[in-house]
């Protein structure tokens, strides 16, 4: 009985340690340093094409790296594979379990996955001999539903599940190489770092946490959000993190500076975050919402600078592609909308 | 049973523990120093983010220039 008090009274003392270290370097505020240079001005981007194929609400997108082609996932039981361009279906992949949550596109562009309430995460080889996308593996072993994944490379992907953890996967055997654990709530979004060697997850704890994957450790957490965080991403540069919650509210943290830089929220905004994508220079944030928009944030002044509106229900996911020419909206009401 | 419950949290409480003393004991930059390095990084980048900046029709590859037929 004693060590677990003791053990309560050291915790608390450490979180009063961090809480005043993070204030001793806090010599100014992002906004003030932002005060002296222009302002966006309004943003303002068109829809140049509709995705339309999906016959239920699209639940993901992400863009492959060729910043042309992406794939989206609904609950009409099926992944495609767009070209942006053209608005051709590369291929429309029929899914064993219609309730996926999330879906990726492999940085080589030869796999994609995918996952939700069945547990797991499939990995289909888009670049099979005979021309059939088909299951490549299937990832087997939390005990919650996958809300995210992304891929390092061909042979290993990172998971998010509401079992509370996140898994490091070896492809190629199926199995779980690292564990993360530490969350205390479902786990619902990640981001891989522009490096490679970290990534953050945002879960219902309303927290977000940054991982060293090869040391298999969690380094940092960030708390301040109300409420579930459903969106994460990095800054471009990879040394700050965005989060989107049901609070209404995206944070940017700093990574170095270890703290909350900025908020951005508005009193005529009450709904929650579902998706969110920094452009390539990390100066505007794109932001989804339950409300059926994106907002468009000067990441800097902490300013709404334009608005998104052309779908007719929730906006569920959001990317822009590497070459910041595009963000693609995917969205309940079935569509995909391709803005710039 | 209690026995084992009570040694679980112990673990638990342990791990917290270790854990928060880990993200204690890491270095910070000032706030200043972060600041101005995100600032740089916009403005640096800022003439190569087409969202940011637009992007010309005839550059834009989801938006082909419009031509004219005359017949």
């Amino acid at each position: 009985m004693g060590e677990m008090e003791e053990l309560r009274k050291e915790a608390e003392s450490l979180k009063d340690q961090i809480t005043a270290a993070r204030k001793t370097v806090q010599d100014t505020t992002l906004q003030e340093a932002a005060a002296g240079i222009t302002a966006v001005g309004r943003v303002q981007l068109k829809t140049r094409k509709t995705l339309r194929g999906h016959l239920a609400k699209i639940y993901a997108m992400h863009w492959g790296a060729d910043s042309t082609l992406c794939v989206s996932a609904s609950q009409d039981g099926k992944l495609i594979v767009w070209d942006s361009i053209t608005t051709n279906k590369v291929n429309a992949i029929p899914l064993k379990s219609s309730w996926v949550m999330t879906c990726a596109y492999a940085p080589s562009g030869n796999l994609v996955a995918c996952g939700g309430l069945d547990n797991m995460c499939s990995i289909y080889n888009l670049k099979g001999k005979d021309g059939n996308v088909k299951v490549m593996r299937e990832l087997a072993a939390h005990t919650g539903y996958l809300s995210c994944c992304r891929f390092l490379s061909d042979t290993e992907i990172i998971t998010s599940s509401g079992d509370c953890t996140c898994v490091l996967w070896d492809i190629e055997t199926g199995t779980e190489k690292t564990i993360f654990a530490g969350h205390l709530g479902d786990c619902m979004s990640l981001a891989v770092s522009p490096d490679f060697k970290f990534f953050i997850s945002g879960a219902c704890d309303f927290t977000a946490k940054l991982w060293d994957i090869r040391e298999a450790q969690c380094r940092q957490t960030f708390s301040g959000h109300e409420s579930d965080i459903n969106a994460i991403g990095f800054f471009p540069n990879g040394n700050a993190v965005i989060t989107g919650s049901d609070d209404a509210t995206c944070k940017l943290y700093d990574l170095r500076a270890d703290q909350e830089l900025n908020t951005y929220q508005d009193s005529s905004i009450m709904c929650g975050v579902t998706s969110l994508a920094p452009s390539v220079s990390g100066r505007l944030l794109l932001a989804g919402y339950d409300d059926f928009n994106v907002n468009i944030w000067d990441t800097l002044k902490s300013e709404r600078v334009g608005v998104l509106a052309g779908h007719d229900n929730r906006v569920s996911c959001i990317g822009v592609s590497s070459d910041g020419m595009a963000c693609c909206t995917g969205s309940w009401d079935s569509f995909l909308k391709i803005w710039n | 049973m209690s026995n084992n419950n009570a040694s679980n949290n112990l673990i638990i409480a342990q791990r917290a523990v270790k854990q928060l003393r880990l993200e204690a004991s890491i270095r910070r930059i000032k706030v200043s120093q972060a600041a101005a390095e995100l600032k740089n990084f916009c403005l640096q980048n800022a003439s190569k983010d087409p969202l940011l900046v637009g992007v010309p029709s005839s550059d834009n590859p989801f938006r082909p220039p419009k031509s004219c037929s005359l017949f």
